[in-house]
C-alpha cells in the first residue's frame, strides 16, 4: 500500500480509491454526504480551464471540487484505466 | 401516529371515483383507515391531504411537480426555479390534495439557506406523505437522503425517475425488491413524459390515508457501538422533544432521528428539544457519545454514520440494482469535452452570453414596437375622443399616469420574456452549473464562489429574483455581499433608460459600443465592491466549492413555457400593482399644487405644461435637490426624474418625459396644454433598438439634445446603473438579509457610489473637455 495522496495531486484522467478525509470543517460532512466516504472510486476527469476547480466523477456523478477542499480528501491512486470505468463490485 | 390524522375519511369518496380506494395492498392498514375514518365522519370540512416532493436537486422533482399540478400552482415569491416552498392545488373529489415542492436537498442537514427550507418544512409541518423523488441514473447518492427521510418516520412514497435515462444506461433495477429493501413503494417515473405520474399519486394516496403502507423494513442500523450510543439519547430524545411545534399538534419530532441527529451535531438537532432539563441533559449525553465514538474509532461521528448510511444504500442497490460492467461514454461527457474545454470553455461561455443578450434584444425588438403602436394609439384616441375641458384631471391622470406609468412598463414585456426563457434554457439544460464551474476561479479571486455567478446571470433580467436565488449559497457573507452587488447587473428595468438616452447623446456607430459598456462597467464595479466587501466586512468564511455538475437535459418546452409564464405574470403583476399606484403618485406630485391661473396666462402649451411640472411639489423637491447633483452636472429636471425613478427604474424614463412636457399628441390635434402632457409619446420609441435615431420620441431625444452635453447623458447613464435599486429590491432585501440594515446599506452606498461616480466621469470630461459643448 502506497502513503496516501491527496486528491488535488492526482492527475487529470486517473483515479483514486478515498481512504478518508482530513479536518476538521463543518464541510467535511457536505463531502461525506456527497459520497466522498472511504473505500469510494473516484475519477478526476479535469481541470477548469483556469486551473481550478477541477471535475471528479464518483459514484454516477460529476462532481466539482476546488483544490483547497480536494487537499483534504486523503486518496490511493489506483492503476490506470481502472477508476471511473472500473467494473463495479 | 396514523390514528392522529385529522382528514380522510372524505377522501374516500373522491377516492372512490378515482380509483384509489384499492384496500388489497395493505389490509390492515385500511381497516384501520377505515376506523380513523368513521371516528372523524361529520368533522372535517374541506379535508387536505398533503403531499411533500423532496429529492436531490436535478432529481427532476419540479419537472414531475409541473406535471402533477400543471398550471394550478402558485409560487408564493418571485423566485428562482425552487427557492421557497412551492405549492399546488389539485382536486380529487372532495377533498383538496396540495403538492408542496420542497428545494432541492443532498441531506437533511442543512447547509444552504435552501435546505434549511426543506428540512424544517419537513419537521415542522409534516405532510400526508413525502414523495421521494430520486434519480435512476444517480441511484447511491439519490438513495442517501431516502436513508434520512426514513428516519424522519414520514409516511415515504418513492418514484424513481429518470427511468429513461436508467434504461439508456443499461441500469437495470428490481422494483419490487428495491421497495422491500426501503420500505417504501417504488413508483418509476419519467417526469419530462408524464410517465408514472398517475401510479405516484394514487400510491401515494393510498399510503397518506393510511389504505396501505409500505412494505415492513428495519430502520438503517449503525453497527453495534453507534446503535449503543443511540440508545440512551433516544430515550432522552422521546422524553424530551418539543410537541408544540405549530404544524405537529400532538406529533412529536421522531425520536429516533433526533437521536442521530443529536449524535451528528447536537447544536443543530438541541432546538427541537424542549428547553430546560431535557435540552441539556441531552446535550450532555451526546458531547460524551461523541467523545466516546471519536476516541473507539478515532474519527468523528458524523463520518461513521455517513459511512454506514453510504454502506446500507451500497447493500440495498448491489442486491436490486444491476448495472453494466463498464461506464459508458455519454453525452453529458462529450458534449463537457467541448463545453468545459481548457481552452474552449470561456471563449464559448463568452460567446453564449454574446448571443443570449443579442437576442434578447433583437428577437423582442419588434413586439416591442408593436405594443408601443398600441399603447400609442390607446393614448391619442383617450386624448382625441375626451370631451374638450371635461373632469380634464381625470384625462391627464388616465393618460399621463396610469398609460404612461405601465403602460410603459407592459411595453417591455417581450424582452422580459426572452430574457427569463433564456435563463431558464440556461439553467435547466445544465449549462448554468458549467458557467459556474468556468468562472470559479475568478469568482474565488473576488471571494465568492462560482455559485454566486448564478444569480448573478438571473440579475440581468431582474434583480429580486436574483436575490431570493442567492439562498443556493451556503456561506451567510458569501451571500450577503453577493446580494449587496448584484443591483449593478444592469436589469431589465434600466434598459428602457438606457435606449432612451444613447440615441440622444451617441453617434449611431458608437451606440452598441456604450451600451456594452455600460453592462461592462455594471460587471466590474460589482466584481471590485465584491472584493472589497469580502475583504473588508464580510472577511473569512470562506465559502467551499461542492457542486455536483449535473448530466446536460433537454429542457421540455412545457417547463420553459411554464417558467416563463410564472415569471410573465409577475411582472404584469407588478405593472399593475407597484407601479400603478407609483405611476399615479408620481403623477399626482408632478400636477399638484396646481399652477395658479394668474402664472397660467401668455404660456403656450408646452411652456405652461413645464411651468406647471415646475411648481408642482416633484419639481419642487427635484429643484431643492438641485445642488446636490450640480456637481455631477444634473439639472433639476433630472433630478426629479431620477427621485421617481426609485420606485421602479422606468419611471424614470416616464419622469423624464412629464418633466419635459414632450406629447406627439400637442403636434397632432393642437389641444389645450394639459391635455399634452403625456410622456407616452417620449417613452413610445424608447426601445426600438439602439439604432433608432429619432422616432416618435425624437421630440424628447431632440430636447435632451439641446439641454444637455453628451457628457451629461454619459453621467445620467452611469447614475442610473448605480443608483438605488427599486423599491422592490429593497423589500427583498430586508427579507432576505433578515434586516433593514443591510437594505438601506445597499440603497445608501450604491447611491452614494453612483453621485461619485457620475462626479468622476463630469470633472474628467469637463477637464479633458470631452463631449461638451
Amino acid at each position: 500500500m502506497k502513503t496516501p495522496a491527496t486528491l488535488d495531486e492526482l492527475a487529470p484522467g486517473r483515479a483514486a480509491r478515498i481512504v478518508g478525509l482530513r479536518g476538521h470543517s463543518p464541510f467535511k460532512k457536505r463531502l461525506l454526504e456527497m459520497g466522498l466516504v472511504r473505500g469510494e472510486l473516484i475519477h478526476k476527469v479535469k481541470l477548469a480551464p483556469l486551473a481550478d476547480p477541477a471535475e471528479y466523477i464518483l459514484k454516477d456523478y460529476h462532481l466539482s471540487l476546488r483544490r483547497e477542499e480536494a487537499r483534504d480528501v486523503l486518496v490511493e491512486p489506483v492503476a490506470a484505466g481502472a477508476g471511473a470505468m472500473e467494473q463495479r463490485a | 401516529m396514523r390514528e392522529d390524522r385529522r382528514r380522510g375519511w372524505r377522501w374516500r369518496d373522491g377516492a372512490a371515483r378515482w380509483g384509489w380506494s384499492r384496500r388489497g395492498a395493505g389490509g390492515r392498514q385500511a381497516a384501520r383507515g377505515v376506523e380513523a375514518a368513521a371516528a372523524r365522519a361529520g368533522e372535517a370540512k374541506a379535508p387536505v391531504v398533503t403531499v411533500a416532493l423532496a429529492g436531490n436537486p436535478n432529481s427532476g422533482k419540479t419537472t414531475i411537480f409541473n406535471a402533477i399540478t400543471g398550471a394550478h400552482q402558485h409560487v408564493g415569491n418571485y423566485g428562482g426555479v425552487t427557492v421557497e416552498v412551492k405549492e399546488g392545488d389539485l382536486r380529487r373529489g372532495d377533498t383538496v390534495i396540495k403538492i408542496v415542492d420542497l428545494p432541492g436537498t443532498y441531506s437533511l442537514t442543512p447547509y444552504s439557506p435552501e435546505e434549511r427550507v426543506a428540512r424544517d418544512y419537513l419537521l415542522e409541518n409534516p405532510p400526508d406523505v413525502v414523495i421521494d423523488i430520486i434519480d435512476g441514473s444517480n441511484l447511491e447518492r439519490s438513495l442517501y437522503l431516502t436513508c434520512q427521510l426514513k428516519e424522519l418516520g414520514l409516511p415515504l412514497v418513492v418514484a424513481l425517475n429518470m427511468a429513461d435515462e436508467m434504461k439508456k444506461k443499461g441500469i437495470r433495477v428490481d422494483v419490487d425488491l428495491l421497495s422491500r429493501q426501503l420500505g417504501a413503494p417504488v413508483v418509476p417515473t419519467v417526469g419530462t413524459r408524464g410517465k408514472g405520474i398517475r401510479k405516484l399519486l394514487e400510491t401515494a394516496g393510498e399510503i397518506a390515508l393510511g389504505q396501505s403502507v409500505g412494505p415492513e423494513s428495519p430502520p438503517v442500523r449503525y453497527g453495534a457501538e453507534v446503535e449503543a450510543a443511540l440508545q440512551p439519547l433516544t430515550a432522552l430524545a422521546s422524553a424530551g422533544a418539543r410537541e408544540t411545534l405549530p404544524g405537529r399538534a400532538g406529533r412529536p419530532v421522531p425520536a429516533r432521528w433526533l437521536a442521530v441527529a443529536l449524535l451528528e451535531n447536537e447544536a443543530e438537532a438541541l432546538p427541537w428539544l424542549a428547553e430546560h432539563p431535557a435540552r441539556e441533559a441531552a446535550g450532555r449525553q451526546a458531547r460524551q457519545a461523541r467523545q466516546c465514538l471519536q476516541s473507539l474509532f478515532g474519527e468523528a461521528p458524523e463520518t461513521l454514520l455517513a459511512e454506514q448510511r453510504y454502506g446500507y444504500v451500497h447493500g440495498i442497490c448491489r442486491a436490486a440494482v444491476q448495472r453494466p460492467a463498464q461506464r459508458r461514454i455519454e453525452l453529458t461527457d462529450r458534449l463537457d469535452q467541448v463545453l468545459t474545454h481548457r481552452a474552449l470553455g470561456l471563449p464559448i461561455f463568452a460567446a453564449l452570453m454574446y448571443a443570449t443578450f443579442y437576442l434578447v434584444f433583437r428577437l423582442g425588438a419588434a413586439p416591442v414596437g408593436w405594443l408601443e403602436a398600441a399603447l400609442r394609439f390607446v393614448g391619442e384616441r383617450v386624448n382625441l375622443l375626451w370631451p374638450a375641458g371635461r373632469v380634464d384631471l381625470l384625462r391627464s391622470l388616465l393618460v399621463d399616469g396610469v398609460l404612461a406609468g405601465v403602460g410603459n412598463v407592459v411595453v417591455f414585456l417581450p424582452n422580459i420574456m426572452l430574457l427569463f426563457a433564456a435563463i431558464t434554457l440556461l439553467e435547466d439544460t445544465g449549462y448554468m452549473a458549467r458557467a459556474a464551474f468556468l468562472m470559479d476561479r475568478v469568482m474565488k479571486w473576488v471571494g465568492l464562489h462560482g455559485k454566486s455567478f448564478i444569480p448573478m446571470l438571473t440579475g440581468f433580467g431582474c434583480t429580486v429574483p436574483a436575490i431570493l436565488a442567492t439562498r443556493v449559497l451556503e456561506s451567510r457573507r458569501a451571500r450577503l455581499t453577493t446580494m449587496l452587488v448584484l443591483p449593478l447587473m444592469s436589469c431589465g428595468a434600466r434598459l428602457p433608460i438606457y435606449t432612451l438616452l444613447i440615441p440622444a447623446f451617441f453617434r449611431p456607430e458608437h451606440q452598441a459600443a456604450v451600451m456594452y459598456g455600460i453592462y461592462l462597467l455594471g460587471i466590474g464595479l460589482a466584481v471590485v465592491l465584491a472584493r472589497l466587501l469580502r475583504s473588508t466586512l464580510f472577511r473569512g468564511e470562506a465559502a467551499p466549492f461542492v457542486m455536483e455538475l449535473p448530466p446536460y437535459r433537454l429542457p421540455t418546452g412545457r417547463a420553459v413555457a411554464l417558467h416563463v409564464w410564472q415569471r410573465s405574470w409577475l411582472y404584469l403583476r407588478k405593472a399593475g400593482t407597484i407601479i400603478l399606484g407609483f405611476s399615479v403618485l408620481m403623477w399626482a406630485l408632478t400636477t399638484f399644487p396646481r399652477l395658479p391661473e394668474e402664472r397660467r396666462r401668455g404660456l403656450g402649451g408646452a411652456e405652461r405644461a413645464a411651468a406647471q411640472v415646475e411648481y408642482s411639489l416633484a419639481g419642487r423637491a427635484g429643484r431643492a435637490l438641485a445642488p446636490v447633483v450640480r456637481p455631477l452636472g444634473f439639472d433639476w429636471r433630472i433630478a426629479t426624474a431620477l427621485v421617481g425613478a426609485i420606485p421602479a427604474k422606468e419611471l424614470f424614463v416616464s419622469q423624464l418625459a412629464i418633466v419635459y412636457a414632450v406629447s406627439e399628441a400637442s403636434a397632432a390635434n393642437g389641444r389645450s396644454a394639459e391635455a399634452t402632457v403625456g410622456p407616452t409619446a417620449g417613452i413610445a420609441a424608447v426601445g426600438k433598438g439602439v439604432q433608432q435615431q429619432d422616432g416618435p420620441s425624437g421630440g424628447l431625444r431632440q430636447q435632451l439634445r439641446a439641454s444637455y452635453s453628451p457628457l451629461v447623458g454619459l453621467g445620467v447613464l452611469v447614475f442610473c446603473l448605480v443608483a438605488t435599486p427599486c423599491v422592490a429590491t429593497v423589500a427583498v432585501m430586508r427579507k432576505e438579509s433578515g434586516a433593514w440594515g443591510w437594505a438601506i446599506l445597499q440603497f445608501l452606498v450604491l447611491t452614494a457610489l453612483a453621485w461619485i461616480l457620475a462626479l468622476v466621469v463630469h470633472q474628467v470630461g469637463s477637464v479633458l473637455r470631452l463631449g461638451v459643448f
